[in-house]
């Protein structure tokens, strides 16, 4: 006998204009079940869980939410019938505490209490609302402050008040976005911990995630998703990770081949001496040369994102210096560290590296406004013809060239930043977390795209937290812990172990 | 204590600017000792009355991060409107006449609110054209007559020159409605939805709170907030014409933002901003008092405006980087 269907949704269709976001979408949900929802970027995974949440209504389908049928309205309509979701960033109230972000909308009342008036007590009460709170987050098994106020609390902590949120509803279906795409090790296992507490209370979790280690450590069933449409759904046990890999893309992915190395690196390109940023980095040196692929590992929090912005000028730092080519740059300059032939794609490309209401031709042409001048004014015409070859070489899929670059999805979005910084022939270029939720297929283009820029002699630095791709991709493993570098692996010495152990400082690895 | 560190921002930004009122308040009693005599104490809290007023209403509308410049010209429409009502009527009783003030401000603030909550039009567009509207409006009705003072009744024109104790009743009567409206912010549920909604309006959204309904309340109540403030406005000056309240909604908008009030919503109250607009009256008067130039007014209120939000950018920074650095501590300590 199987345990009781919390949630049934079946044949699920929804367009937005001509686009078809999901086809023939299709979810079961059992309760005291984890079950992960795996796909590329675009199989429609964001549109069912939005579907669930009550955001989007779906154009056709079924639902039935405990066997009986149902539609969900609006979002109050879906936290009504026990769904919740936890996005990968969720969006509290900054100004507002963790309890008030608990509780906004429905926060306990005093009630009434026979006073002279009879009119119902309407006030909060604000003692009531902090006890529901740590009592929820003890059940959590995380101690967070119920009167902290949320601007400044970690991603981490944010998802956590958003599940103590759906429990405070009573939610029985929790669906989770992406929820450890942003998360450190540690967290993740913390996260896990709450999971695995949440479905031992009988609830469904919904999980969604990039990371297939992850599906098969935590989920107990797995549905695959591929453009729009329902594949497979089964037993976490019954598959391998290759198996839900061709289920999702629907082709065999070529086992990753050594990446041919055109006759090893050149000249030393980038060279970083004794780089220092009080409280973020210390003492960090290391060079890529022309035609290397150097990787920067380590936990999210090491401090590698940091040394990137500081190379490229975004942060000051106090001591040390940074040359490309010989010639030292001027600190907290990136427009010396871009005239000097640097090109950095940030990690969070929405905010840092596009103008999302842009076109697609703008933003590819941002970096190379000088060049593309001409008495002072932009030449519309050169500004495209710029895009359209850089959007046919990196293969851009986008309706036209002038539609704003948030109408992309995720890898062509992170392909534009790409365009923008080859547009200007960089001599380095650093990449942080270059296929951060971006689907299988895109993600192995953008790896074909740094090899082929390493054999045409840029000296890339990429930073990433996925031990397949830094060990993949990269000629030479840096290695960062608590702000230090910490170990150098050459290529054929790299294993997961090894860089992972480095990266957590279980065992000291020579730098 | 983190509910401390937060509770302990809250109060460096009232208590910022009571140091800042105090300074103003002794330097100009040292150099000129009248300056704290009863009646021109008296003077600058009904001065601040319509202000404060304007700006209990102004903050609710900020707070959900919108912005209400239509409250100067609605002022104005009620101040005319209503003292026009005992123009031949001399027996007109003056509770009515206020009546008559809210009513034509809540319409106001209706017209508003059904255009940025119904329309999603965003509210510095919508009030920036009702400001010209109700303008036109009064001007069309006002013409170029005017009340004056000797149509007035003696019981209307008294009511700001009455006083308990040395302190007037109208500033004692705006102070209980500052309180109340103080009280409803931090203990109702509609009251923080709208700290929730300034704070993030689409989570807001997300979360199904009833986003449109409440900025429309705040519109309806800025408006008829406004229009009481506008009769208020008439017995305090006795005179009123068609330019009664013109330009007030920056002033009310600055001494918001001075109080505290973060100006693209979420954080902030109506006691701080009350203090702003008794800050506002204070410097004017105190410049009179010490016969500097009106010229300063200005510009002194200028730069009051730009340190108001220097400070809080800084203290908001400084806020979140010691909220960091405490979670980043809180590790080793938290098994327990």
């Amino acid at each position: 006998m199987s345990p009781a269907v919390l949630l049934e949704l079946r044949h699920a269709a929804k367009a937005f204009g001509a686009v078809r976001a999901l086809a023939d979408g299709e979810i079961e949900l059992r309760a005291g079940e984890v079950h992960a929802l795996v796909g590329e970027n675009g199989a429609g995974k964001s549109t069912l869980v939005k579907i669930l949440a009550g955001v989007h209504q779906p154009d056709a389908g079924a639902l039935a939410i405990n066997g009986r049928e149902a539609r969900l309205h609006g979002p109050a309509a879906a936290r009504d019938a026990g769904i919740a979701v936890i996005y990968q960033e969720p969006a509290l109230f900054g100004d507002l505490t963790v309890a008030e972000n608990m509780f906004v909308g429905r926060q306990p009342l005093r009630g009434a209490r026979g006073g002279r008036f009879r009119l119902p007590d309407r006030r909060i009460d604000r003692a009531a609302m902090h006890d529901q709170a740590a009592e929820i987050f003890g059940r959590l098994g995380v101690p967070l402050d119920p009167a902290v106020i949320a601007r400044g609390l970690s991603i981490a902590d944010q998802q956590v008040v958003e599940i103590g949120k759906a429990l405070s509803l009573d939610a029985r279906v929790i669906v989770m976005d992406e929820p450890t795409a942003a998360l450190s090790a540690a967290e993740v296992d913390r996260l896990f911990d709450v999971v695995r507490a949440l479905k031992a209370h009988g609830a469904a979790v919904l999980f969604i995630s990039h990371r297939l280690e992850e599906v098969f450590a935590l989920c107990d069933r797995v549905t695959v998703m591929r453009d729009g449409r329902h594949v497979l759904t089964g037993d976490v046990g019954d598959f391998t990770p290759a198996d839900l890999v061709r289920a999702m893309v629907g082709r065999e992915l070529a086992e990753r081949e050594p990446r041919a190395t055109g006759g090893g690196p050149g000249e030393t390109v980038l060279r970083v001496e004794r780089l220092t940023r009080e409280g973020a980095f210390t003492d960090v040196s290391f060079t890529v040369a022309a035609g290397e692929i150097v990787a920067l590992a380590g936990l999210v929090g090491a401090g590698r994102s940091e040394v990137a912005r500081a190379i490229f000028g975004i942060d000051r730092y106090d001591a040390g210096a940074v040359t490309v080519g010989g010639a030292k740059l001027k600190r907290a300059s990136p427009t010396s560290a871009m005239a000097a032939g640097i090109g950095f794609v940030p990690e969070d490309r929405r905010q840092q590296g596009l103008v999302m209401d842009m076109s697609v031709q703008q933003n590819v042409a941002l970096a190379s406004l000088g060049r593309l001048r001409k008495a002072g004014l932009i030449r519309a015409a050169s500004e495209r013809g710029m895009a359209s070859d850089w959007a046919a070489r990196l293969a851009i899929a986008c309706g036209r060239l002038t539609d704003p670059v948030a109408t992309l999805s995720g890898g062509n979005q992170q392909k534009v930043v790409l365009a923008k910084w080859l547009g200007r022939r960089p001599a380095v270029l650093i990449v942080d977390e270059p296929t951060r939720g971006i689907d299988v297929g895109t993600k192995a283009e953008v790896h074909r795209l740094l090899a082929d820029l390493a054999r045409e002699g840029v000296a890339v630095l990429m930073i990433s937290s996925e031990l397949p791709e830094v060990l993949g991709v990269s000629d030479r493993i840096l290695v960062m812990r608590e702000g230090r570098l910490v170990a150098e692996l050459a290529r054929e010495r790299a294993t997961e172990e090894a860089v992972m152990s480095a990266a957590m400082g279980t065992r000291e690895v020579p730098a | 204590m983190p509910g401390g560190l937060a509770a302990r921002a809250l109060r460096i930004r009232e208590s910022g600017i009571v140091v800042v009122l105090a300074v103003f308040v002794a330097v100009t009693a040292s150099v000129q000792h009248r300056f704290l005599n009863a009646a021109n104490i008296q003077f600058v809290l009904v001065d601040t009355t319509v202000f404060a007023l304007l700006a209990l209403g102004e903050t609710m509308v900020v707070i959900s991060r919108n912005v209400d410049l239509s409250i100067g010209s609605t002022l104005g429409l009620s101040a005319y409107l209503s003292a026009s009502l005992f123009q031949g009527h001399s027996g007109a009783v003056v509770p009515l006449v206020f009546g008559a003030g809210l009513g034509i401000g809540l319409a106001c603030g209706l017209a508003n609110g059904v255009l940025v909550a119904g329309g999603r039009v965003p509210s510095l567009v919508v009030t920036l054209a009702t400001l010209y509207i109700i303008r036109g409006i009064d001007i069309l009705i006002v013409g170029g007559k005017e009340v004056t003072a000797a149509s007035l009744p003696a019981s209307f024109l008294q009511i700001p020159k009455a006083t308990v104790g040395g302190v007037p009743d109208v500033a004692i009567a705006v102070a209980v409605v500052i309180g109340i409206g103080a009280y409803y912010l931090r203990t109702f549920r509609s009251g923080r939805d709208l700290y929730a909604i300034g704070s993030s309006p689409q989570a807001a959204r997300l979360v199904g709170l009833p986003v449109g309904r409440r900025v429309f309340t705040a519109f309806a109540a800025s408006g008829a907030i406004a229009g009481l403030a506008g009769v208020l406005w008439a017995a305090q000056y006795g005179t009123v014409n068609s330019s009664a309240g013109t330009g007030y909604e920056l002033q009310v908008i600055s001494a918001v933002v001075v109080g505290g009030v973060a100006i693209f919503g979420g954080s902030g109250g109506v006691v701080g901003a009350a203090l702003g607009a008794l800050l506002l009256a204070t410097i004017s008067t105190a410049l009179y008092v010490l016969g500097i130039s009106p010229f300063w007014d200005q510009a002194i209120w200028g730069f009051l405006l730009l340190v108001a939000i220097t400070l809080d950018q800084a203290i908001g920074a400084r806020l979140t980087a010691a909220l960091r650095r405490r979670r980043t501590r809180e590790p080793p300590e938290g098994p327990s």
